[in-house]
């Protein structure tokens, strides 16, 4: 599809004083490169160390220091290119983008700009009801980091810390495809999942490892494209979303009180939920760019290229077209295991040889809420994927009813013992003697003739008889013995 | 001092012959160096002097050659040009803003002759960050050249911007020194001293360490006293470094094992484009001279079209500067070096960049801006860039008739201090022969051939195919043999 041709749903549209606006929205996502070394040097890039303390000669741009590519950061851009069903560039530019900032060492950001080293590439993102859209990509490039100023240490002084001066980005540059805040939301969530599927970024948006600069526009729905706004350096989804709808209704506000949208830098503030002006497009750097001359282009051989497309794990969407066909689980519950990797591991692990719709609704229901409301992460689970998988035998096998089993999987939590131990020291197992049985209903049927008599004319009180059987075998009794049991103990008409 | 004369007179082979069969000590040739540095120092060729350093080093040589052991070149004095990071010893470039300066790491140039046993004298002046043709912008003043016009004690430029290098060869202050070639800074000092002076090709030697001018052009090279000692150093310095990705990993031939080889069946090119206008007649004479020279040594002799060699010196003075802007980024008073503070960051930057930076450097910083700039930069540099293509192409074109070309190394001898220096436009002519050769990353040699009617130097220049230097090496030796170069300049700065 063109640039910029799709229109907005109805439902996305936002209503203005004037009429309907539409939404205009294309990301720049910046994602730290997993990798040990920094781009152009052998420093760290480990996280919170101490300041300055991985610093090399190069970061720090010493006099007479050069660049020397690290390839494993080539590598992981390769891969996250083919990862985006992306064109990989074999010749790239490496070029220097000209700024002065205390917190650039150089002068100058090592980046690529007319020569990136992946081209154009695709991401379908998952909405609500099943939607999907593409989102096009339009190209990838590898930079280094700046480091980072530190205002709030001396009442009159800066100070700068250089620890991430020189760690790989890659900046993502997606076509202007969204059309609403959830979109851009979506695009970034499907955006980190599949480079954490890749390992080429852990998409650790609280440690900066991935932030969005979001250029916001609006037009009238299927209109000319409006002159957009940049909001940089956005770091949740969530902030993502309220940018964009702050960010959307300033510039309708303008453009309905007969003003014109300035092309500028704006700065998201999370505390007032607005976003406000950085630098209009008078104030804009020229950053000179121009061919790094300390660095040969980069040149990659397709063998290369080649041998990381054939290490490329399986990617979420390919993941759930696979466990749609080979688990029969409907599109909605594969979407919501393949958000996450190891979700959709930990599932596969507790499907395995068993009912592959029992064992989803207990990840994503029971395990995820309990995880969700503990605030645990799935790595941390105190319950594993094989100790559910046996929760879930006793289930099939008759052993619990599905309702112990709840009270059985909320011990597991709490403890971390298995199933089995649970229910044989708690003596949860399901009763299913139907002498038992027989016994705890004609004593009911006993104690309530009266109940006996109304539930001639009255078949819904059978559900009442059933509730006082399992509330005398406290919830052990297998309810279906206990309605056939039921049905030849007393006269229930049938509910025509 | 009869002694110390002796001593100095030695070549650099020499020298290192007479250390090995131990008829010498680098210890009392180090010392016979400190006192001719010391002596020496209305030339102003040192800007930092590292005698102690040097004892010491030539204590350690000397206890490997008592032993039979050490490197190519152990036990000999050298001068470092102040481009090169030289570790715990003040590298300022010698600009204001590098004021203080003291890397705590060795540039791969000069540690590789280190390796090889160099004992280290001091730093040689240069222009500010190597800009200039005169040494007249370094920040410590410029450098006198020790030759003067026939009675007439008028102060002359050395050249620049190894300036300092090329007076201290010149004038027996080191055996040899350390230089950098963007656009002229090894051949054009040479050709102005009577020494010799190489640019080895593009990716040679390491630019690691070494202060950045252009880094497309920069390569590092020695000035020495003949062709030999040039050979000799050059092996040292040169070979690939994995630091910097533009070197590149091919070996590094024996450089002094081609110069007996004489230059019969070479063919040498004359490129017809060298000879410009208001060229004096005796520059013009001596490359006659010289072809003559190389006929008779038994080279063929064919002219040659370079026809782009008009664009040459526009194109240089628009990528060098470029470069040179972005590369002098750093020098903002963040981290290192000098800073004058101001009421806010902006502020603080404007006051060092003014303060830290001469006026050629600031010139050149926001010219290389200026060519760079959103809406120029297709017109300036873009265009530049392709000049530069036309001009590598045309020379392999001329390499495919001929092994080697032979031009004058400068347009004029050496000038006087001050004479230039207020118009830029004539100082950038005197790279008018040699830019061509770094913007096509050959590698080029100066060597002395005669004297001006007023009795100062004169170099012909040598010019390559790519990794080629054997070849000049052979040919600048039978020219050096014909020519019988052997004036010096009196010592004047010695009463």
């Amino acid at each position: 599809m063109e640039i910029g041709k799709r229109v907005a749903r109805e439902e996305d549209w936002i209503q203005g004083a004037t009429g309907d606006w539409e939404i205009v929205l294309g990301l720049e996502v910046h994602a730290q490169v997993t990798s040990k070394a920094k781009l152009f040097s052998g420093a760290s890039t480990e996280f919170g160390a101490e300041q300055n303390t991985h610093v090399s000669l190069v970061d720090a741009a010493l006099p007479g220091m050069l660049p020397v590519i690290n390839r494993v950061c080539v590598e992981q851009a390769v891969k996250t290119g083919l990862g985006l069903k992306a064109k990989i560039n074999l010749r790239s530019v490496f070029d220097r983008k000209n700024y002065f900032y205390p917190d650039l060492p150089q002068g100058y950001q090592i980046s690529q700009f007319k020569h990136p080293i992946v081209g154009e590439g695709e991401i379908e993102i998952d909405l609500p009801e099943e939607r999907t859209e593409k989102i096009g990509i339009e190209r990838l490039h590898l930079e280094q980091d700046a480091g980072k100023s530190v205002h709030d240490m001396h009442p009159s002084m800066s100070h700068v810390d250089l620890n991430r001066s020189g760690v790989a980005l890659m900046e993502i540059v997606s076509r202007p495809d969204m059309r609403s805040a959830e979109e851009a939301q979506a695009y970034v969530r499907k955006l980190r999942t599949i480079l954490r599927y890749l390992g080429t970024c852990d998409g650790n948006m609280e440690q900066g490892s991935l932030r969005a600069d979001v250029n916001v526009s609006v037009r009238k729905p299927g209109g000319e494209l409006g002159t957009r706004c940049e909001i940089k350096n956005v770091n949740s989804i969530r902030f993502i979303g309220q940018a964009i709808e702050h960010e959307a209704r300033r510039q309708i506000e303008i453009l309905e009180e007969g003003g014109k949208i300035d092309q500028e830098t704006r700065l998201f503030d999370p505390k007032t939920g607005e976003t406000r002006s950085m630098r209009s497009k008078e104030e804009a750097h020229d950053y000179r760019y121009f061919p790094d001359p300390d660095l040969l282009p980069l040149e990659l051989q397709q063998e290369d290229v080649d041998r990381i497309a054939a290490s490329l794990p399986e990617l979420p969407d390919e993941k759930k077209e696979r466990l749609m066909a080979d688990y029969g689980l409907s599109a909605y519950d594969a979407t919501v295991l393949v958000s996450d990797g190891a979700r959709a591991d930990f599932f596969e692990e507790v499907a395995k040889g068993r009912d592959p719709k029992l064992a989803v609704n207990w990840v994503n229901g029971d395990l995820f809420a309990a995880l969700n409301r503990e605030g645990h992460s799935l790595e941390a689970s105190p319950v594993s994927a094989k100790q559910l998988g046996e929760l879930l035998d006793l289930i099939s096998d008759n052993t619990i009813s599905g309702r112990i089993a709840k009270d059985v999987f909320d011990s597991m939590y709490k403890t971390g013992r298995n199933a089995i131990e649970i229910v044989e020291k708690e003596g949860l197992r399901q009763v299913t003697d139907t002498g038992a049985i027989e016994a705890a209903i004609d004593e009911v049927i006993a104690a309530n003739p009266d109940k006996v008599e109304q539930v001639k004319t009255k078949p819904k009180l059978a559900g009442w008889f059933v509730g006082q059987v399992m509330k005398a075998t406290s919830g052990k009794a297998n309810p279906q013995l206990v309605n056939e049991i039921l049905a030849k103990k007393i006269d229930i008409p049938s509910e025509d | 001092m009869a002694k110390n004369d002796e001593l100095i007179g030695l070549s650099l082979a020499e020298a290192r012959d007479k250390l090995k069969a131990k008829e010498i000590t680098s210890a009392e040739l180090t010392d016979a160096y400190i006192a001719e540095m010391e002596a020496g120092r209305d030339l102003n060729a040192y800007v930092l002097e590292t005698a102690e350093q040097a004892r010491e080093m030539a204590k350690a040589s000397d206890a490997k050659l008592a032993k039979g052991e050490g490197g190519a070149i152990e036990g000999v004095p050298l001068g470092i040009k102040d481009l090169f990071c030289t570790k715990d010893v003040r590298s300022t470039a010698c600009s204001h803003i590098l004021d203080g300066y003291t890397p705590a790491y060795e540039s791969t140039v000069t540690s590789q002759l280190w390796r090889d046993g160099a004992v280290m004298l001091g730093k040689l002046n240069n222009d500010e960050f190597a800009m200039g043709s005169s040494n007249e912008t370094s920040f410590y003043g410029p450098v006198t050249n020790p030759w003067r016009r026939n009675g007439d004690d008028t102060k002359l430029v050395p050249g620049g911007s190894s300036g300092g290098s090329s007076a201290a060869v010149a004038a027996k202050l080191c055996l040899g020194a350390t230089a950098t070639d963007t656009g002229g800074s090894i051949r054009q000092p040479a050709a102005f001293t009577g020494t010799v002076g190489i640019k080895p090709t593009y990716g040679r030697c390491s630019r690691w360490g070494i202060v950045a001018f252009a880094s497309s052009l920069d390569q590092a090279g020695p000035i020495t006293r003949d062709v030999r000692d040039a050979a000799i150093m050059l092996k040292s310095m040169a070979g690939h470094d994995p630091q910097d990705t533009t070197s590149v990993d091919r070996p590094v031939p024996d450089y002094e094992a081609a110069l007996g080889q004489g230059v019969k069946g070479l063919t040498v090119g004359i490129p017809k484009e060298y000879r410009v206008d208001g060229m004096p007649e005796e520059i013009d004479a001596l490359w006659s001279q010289g072809i003559e020279w190389l006929k008779a040594a038994g080279a063929n002799i064919k002219e040659v079209s370079l026809p782009h060699t008009k664009y040459a010196l526009p194109a240089y003075y628009i990528v060098a500067p470029a470069e040179a802007s972005s590369n002098l980024a750093r020098y903002d008073g963040v981290r290192y070096g000098l800073r004058v503070d101001g009421k806010d960051i902006t502020e603080m930057y404007e006051n060092t960049r003014a303060e830290g930076f001469g006026d050629e450097v600031r010139r050149r910083v926001l010219i290389g801006t200026y060519v760079l700039s959103a809406g120029y930069y297709d017109a300036y540099y873009l265009k530049a860039q392709k000049v530069r293509s036309l001009i590598a192409h045309d020379f392999r074109q001329a390499f495919s008739e001929v092994d080697v070309l032979l031009t004058p190394t400068a347009p004029s001898a050496a000038f006087g201090i001050g004479e230039k220096s207020d118009d830029p436009l004539s100082m950038y002519l005197n790279d008018v022969f040699t830019v061509t050769v770094n913007l096509a990353g050959l590698p080029g040699i100066s060597v002395p051939a005669g004297l001006s009617k007023e009795g100062l130097p004169l170099g012909l220049q040598l010019i390559g195919r790519g990794f080629d230097e054997e070849t000049l090496f052979r040919t600048a030796h039978k020219l050096e043999e014909a020519a019988q170069f052997t004036a010096a300049p009196e010592a004047w700065w010695r009463s």
